[in-house]
C-alpha cells in the first residue's frame, strides 16, 4: 500500500497528492511517470510524476477527473493509500542528460497546456536548480482551471499566462503567445510542449513553421507501461514506437497527433457508461438505449 | 475398463462453456485417478521422466494414487515441482512425459497431466502444502519476475535455505500465469494464487510493482541492496505486430493486451474498472497457443471469431487439445491465409482485412512447409476487431541496465542452458527470457537448472 501525505484539489477537477514510493522517489527524473490503482479491482493508471522528495521519499501527482477511475480516485484523503504504485516508468526528458553548463547557453520555452502543466513543472525546476532559466508558456481555458501558477513562477525565467477567454493574463491559445514572442524578438532553441494532445498538435504545427524544434510528451491509453501490450503504439516519423517506454517524449514535429488521438478515443463508449454508473448508481437504468 | 484407453475426462459442454469463463475441463475424482493409475505399469526405466523437464518422479507418485495415498503423492510431486496444480493443466504432456509413457506404443498413454493436476487439487482443497527447510542460511538471493520460472527458482533457492526476494513488475505476482493464460484453462484464485501462496509458505518474498531496469537495476540490487546472486526469469513480454498498413486503426490490439486486459485487469468482467473491447466479428491472427487463448476469449466476450493462419492446420503450433477445444466451442479457421492490410472507415475504426490466400511450398529452416502466395487470391473479410497473435520477445528493459549482460540477435539473455550462468558473475537468467516465448514448464526447468546453478556459485564463493 502506498499512503498518501497530503491531498488537495487545486481546481475543479484537478487534484494533487504527494504519496509515499520511496522505490520510485529515488531514482526518478522530470518527464518519467508512474502507473496506479486504487484499489484491489482498480483500472491502472498513468501519471505524470509532478515533483519528487528523495529523502522523504514521496512523489507528487496531480490529474484531472476524466473518467470513472479518475473520478473515484478523487475521494481519497490525506490517511488513505493507493493499492499500487509502480515506476518510474518511461524515459526521462532528453534534457536531463543533457551537460547542464551546455544548457545555460540554450533558450527554452516550455508551453504547459492544462494539466500538462503538471509534467513541464519539474523539468523547468530541474533546470532552475542548475542555474538555467528557462521561459513558460502556461494556458488554460479559464483563470479557474489554472494550476501551479505560484510553483512555476518561482522556478520559470519569464512566466506568461494565457487564458482562452482572456479571463487571466493574455487572452488567447498558446500558440498566440508564441507568435507574439516570437513577434517581439524572442529567440528560442528547442521548445517543450506538453498538454492535451490537440494543443501539442497545433503548437508542433507552428514550431515547424518557426523552426523551432519541439518536443512533445505523449499520454495515450496504457495498460502495463513496461512494452508488453502494445496499446500505447504512436507513429513517430513513419515508425511505430511504444509511448510507455520509446517515450513518453518524442520530436512533435515527427508525431502522428491525428492517429493519436483517434486511438485515445478507443474506450470512450465504455468510459462513458462507466461514468454514468458512477453518477447515477442503480437510477441508471439504460435511459441511454446503449446498456447492456 | 480398457487399459488401452485413458479414463476419459469430464468436460463442461462446448456450447455451455462457450459463454462463460469458468473452467474447461473438471478433472478427475479419486475413483477415476486411481482407475486411471491402474493403468501405469511402473516401468524401471521410465521413459516418462526422461520427458519431464523438471524430472518429476512420475512412477513414484502415480503409485501413490493407485495406493490411494494422495498426500504421498503430493510430497513425491512437491519435491520437483512448484507448480503442479498449473501444469497438470497447462504443459503439453502429448509432446513430454506422455509423448514417451510405454503404455502409449500401443494404445493411449498414461494421462499423466491429469493424474497430477487431481493430486494437486486434492493437497489445496485439503490444506495440504509443501515441506519447507528448517535451517535458513541468511545469503541473499534477488528473482526478477513471478512466472513460472521465478517461482520455480525461488521455490527451489528457498527450500535450500536461501532468503529470497521476488520482484515483479506487475501489481500481481504469476507472470504469464495471471496477465496470459485465461481463466477457463486456468483459474487465478483457486489455483494459481494457492500455488503461490505455497512459495511463499517455504519463506519466499514477493515485492511486486518493481520494475526492473527502472525502479532499480540489477547493479544496484547487488550494491545497494545485498544481493548475492541475481535470478532473471522475465519472460518474454514484447508484441510483435506484422507491420502491415492499417494496423494501428482503433479495434486492432496485439494479443497481450487483449489477454491481459481480460485475465489480469479482469475486463471479462461486465463489472471491471477496465474496460475491453467486445467485437462482433473478430480475427485472430495467428496459430500458437496465446492465438488459441485470445480467440477463446474473444468468443466468450459474444464474438464469432475467426482464426487466420498462413499455415495449414498440420503446422498449427498450438497444442492439438486447444485447437480441438477452440474448434468445438465454434472458433473458425481460415487457413492458408495471410492478412495484407487492415481496413478502416474514416474515424479509424476496424472495418475489415485484406487477406491473400497461400499455399504450402517446400519446407523452410524450421522443417515446416514454407506458406507461398497464391497470385490474385485477394479477398476482404468484414470485421471490427483483429488481435495479432504472432509471437512475443523478451524485454529489453533489463539486458539493457545491465553492463556485462550479454544478449544474442533476438534480444534473448545469453544463457548456459545446464546452470543459467549469464556473462555476468552472479547473474543467472533462464525462461522465455533466454529462450525466446516457449512453454511454461521449460521456463521452470530453466528455473530449475539456475537453482542449482546459484546454489553451486554460493557455496563455492
Amino acid at each position: 500500500m502506498y499512503k498518501i501525505v497530503k491531498a488537495k484539489e487545486l481546481t475543479a477537477n484537478i487534484y494533487l497528492m504527494d504519496v509515499v514510493a520511496p522505490r520510485v522517489a529515488k531514482y526518478c527524473e522530470p518527464g518519467q511517470f508512474v502507473i496506479v490503482r486504487m484499489g484491489e479491482d482498480g483500472e491502472r493508471i498513468p501519471l505524470t510524476i509532478c515533483d519528487y522528495d528523495r529523502e522523504a521519499g514521496t512523489i507528487t501527482i496531480v490529474f484531472q477527473c476524466v473518467g470513472a477511475s479518475t473520478k473515484m480516485m478523487a475521494s481519497l484523503q490525506e490517511g488513505d493509500s493507493f493499492h499500487d504504485v509502480v515506476g518510474p516508468l518511461g524515459c526521462p526528458s532528453d534534457l536531463v542528460k543533457e551537460d547542464p553548463e551546455s544548457l545555460k547557453n540554450k533558450k527554452i520555452l516550455f508551453v504547459a497546456g492544462g494539466v500538462g502543466t503538471a509534467p513541464v513543472y519539474p523539468q523547468v525546476k530541474w533546470l532552475h536548480e542548475r542555474g538555467v532559466d528557462a521561459d513558460v508558456i502556461m494556458g488554460s481555458k479559464t483563470k479557474d482551471l489554472l494550476i501551479l501558477e505560484k510553483e512555476m513562477e518561482a522556478v520559470a525565467g519569464n512566466l506568461y499566462v494565457t487564458t482562452d477567454d482572456g479571463s487571466y493574463g493574455r487572452s488567447g491559445m498558446v500558440t498566440q503567445v508564441i507568435k507574439d514572442l516570437v513577434a517581439e524578438g524572442h529567440q528560442y532553441d528547442v521548445c517543450i510542449a506538453i498538454g492535451p494532445m490537440i494543443m501539442m498538435k497545433f503548437v508542433c504545427l507552428l514550431t515547424k513553421e518557426l523552426n523551432l524544434p519541439t518536443v512533445v510528451s505523449l499520454n495515450p491509453i496504457m495498460v502495463d507501461g513496461t512494452g508488453m501490450c502494445g496499446a500505447c503504439r504512436v507513429t513517430v516519423g513513419g515508425k511505430v514506437k511504444f509511448a510507455c517506454v520509446d517515450g513518453p517524449e518524442f520530436d512533435g514535429h515527427q508525431v502522428n497527433f491525428d492517429e493519436a488521438m483517434r486511438r485515445q478515443t478507443m474506450y470512450r463508449t465504455q468510459e462513458g457508461r462507466a461514468m454514468l454508473k458512477l453518477e447515477e448508481g442503480d437510477t441508471h437504468h439504460g435511459g441511454c438505449g446503449n446498456c447492456q | 475398463m480398457d487399459v488401452l484407453k485413458k479414463v476419459p475426462v469430464r468436460e463442461q459442454d462446448p456450447q455451455v462453456r462457450a459463454a462463460n469463463f469458468e473452467e474447461v475441463c473438471l478433472g478427475y475424482d479419486q475413483e477415476e485417478a486411481m482407475c486411471e493409475a491402474s493403468r501405469c505399469i511402473n516401468c524401471r526405466n521410465a521413459q516418462c521422466v526422461k520427458g519431464c523437464p523438471v524430472a518429476i518422479d512420475i512412477p513414484g507418485f502415480i503409485s501413490k494414487v493407485k495406493a490411494g495415498d494422495i498426500e504421498a503423492a503430493y510430497q513425491v510431486i512437491s519435491e520437483s515441482s512448484a507448480l503442479p496444480a498449473v501444469c497438470g493443466r497447462v504443459c503439453p504432456q502429448e509432446t513430454q512425459c506422455e509423448g514417451k509413457c510405454i503404455r502409449g506404443i500401443k494404445g493411449e498413454p498414461i494421462s499423466i497431466g491429469k493424474l497430477e493436476r487431481f493430486v494437486a487439487d486434492w493437497a489445496r482443497e485439503n490444506g495440504v502444502v509443501p515441506e519447507g527447510c528448517k535451517e535458513k542460511n541468511g545469503k541473499k538471493v534477488a528473482v526478477i519476475g513471478s512466472g513460472p520460472a521465478g517461482l520455480t527458482c525461488a521455490g527451489d533457492l528457498a527450500k535450500m535455505g536461501y532468503d529470497v526476494t521476488i520482484f515483479e513488475a506487475l501489481h500481481e505476482p504469476g507472470g504469464v500465469l495471471v496477465y496470459g493464460i485465461p481463466e477457463f484453462r486456468l483459474p487465478k484464485k483457486a489455483v494459481v494464487a494457492k500455488e503461490i501462496e505455497n512459495v511463499k509458505s517455504l519463506g519466499v518474498k514477493i515485492e511486486t510493482n518493481v520494475v526492473i531496469g527502472k525502479s532499480i537495476t540489477i547493479d544496484q540490487l547487488i550494491e545497494e541492496e545485498g544481493f548475492e546472486a541475481i535470478f532473471i526469469g522475465s519472460g518474454a513480454g514484447l508484441p510483435k505486430f506484422m507491420g502491415i498498413p492499417g494496423e494501428n486503426s482503433n479495434g486492432v490490439f496485439s494479443a497481450n493486451e487483449y489477454l491481459t486486459r481480460s485475465n489480469l485487469m479482469k475486463s471479462f468482467d461486465p463489472d471491471s474498472n477496465t474496460p475491453i473491447m467486445r467485437g462482433k466479428k473478430v480475427a485472430v491472427v495467428g496459430g500458437g497457443n496465446v492465438a488459441m487463448d485470445a480467440a477463446r476469449t474473444a468468443l466468450r466476450l459474444g464474438a464469432e471469431v475467426h482464426i487466420v493462419y498462413r499455415r495449414s492446420e498440420e503446422e498449427l503450433p498450438a497444442r492439438v487439445e486447444e485447437v480441438h477445444h477452440a474448434k468445438e466451442e465454434g472458433i473458425i479457421f481460415d487457413l492458408l491465409t495471410n492478412p495484407t492490410e487492415i481496413l478502416a472507415d474514416d474515424k479509424g475504426w476496424v472495418t475489415g482485412m485484406k487477406c491473400i490466400r497461400m499455399e504450402l511450398g517446400a519446407p523452410d529452416e524450421s522443417g515446416r512447409r514454407r506458406p507461398v502466395v497464391i497470385p490474385d487470391s485477394e479477398f476482404e473479410m468484414e470485421l471490427d476487431c483483429v488481435i495479432m497473435s504472432l509471437g512475443t520477445s523478451p524485454n529489453p528493459l533489463i539486458s539493457s541496465t545491465t553492463e556485462g549482460l550479454e544478449v544474442n540477435k533476438w534480444k534473448c539473455i545469453v544463457a548456459d542452458e545446464a546452470n543459467g550462468k549469464t556473462t555476468k558473475e552472479g547473474v543467472y537468467a533462464g525462461g522465455d527470457a533466454v529462450t525466446g516465448a516457449a512453454t511454461v514448464i521449460l521456463a521452470m526447468g530453466a528455473g530449475k537448472a539456475a537453482a542449482k546453478g546459484i546454489d553451486e556459485y554460493l557455496k563455492n564463493k
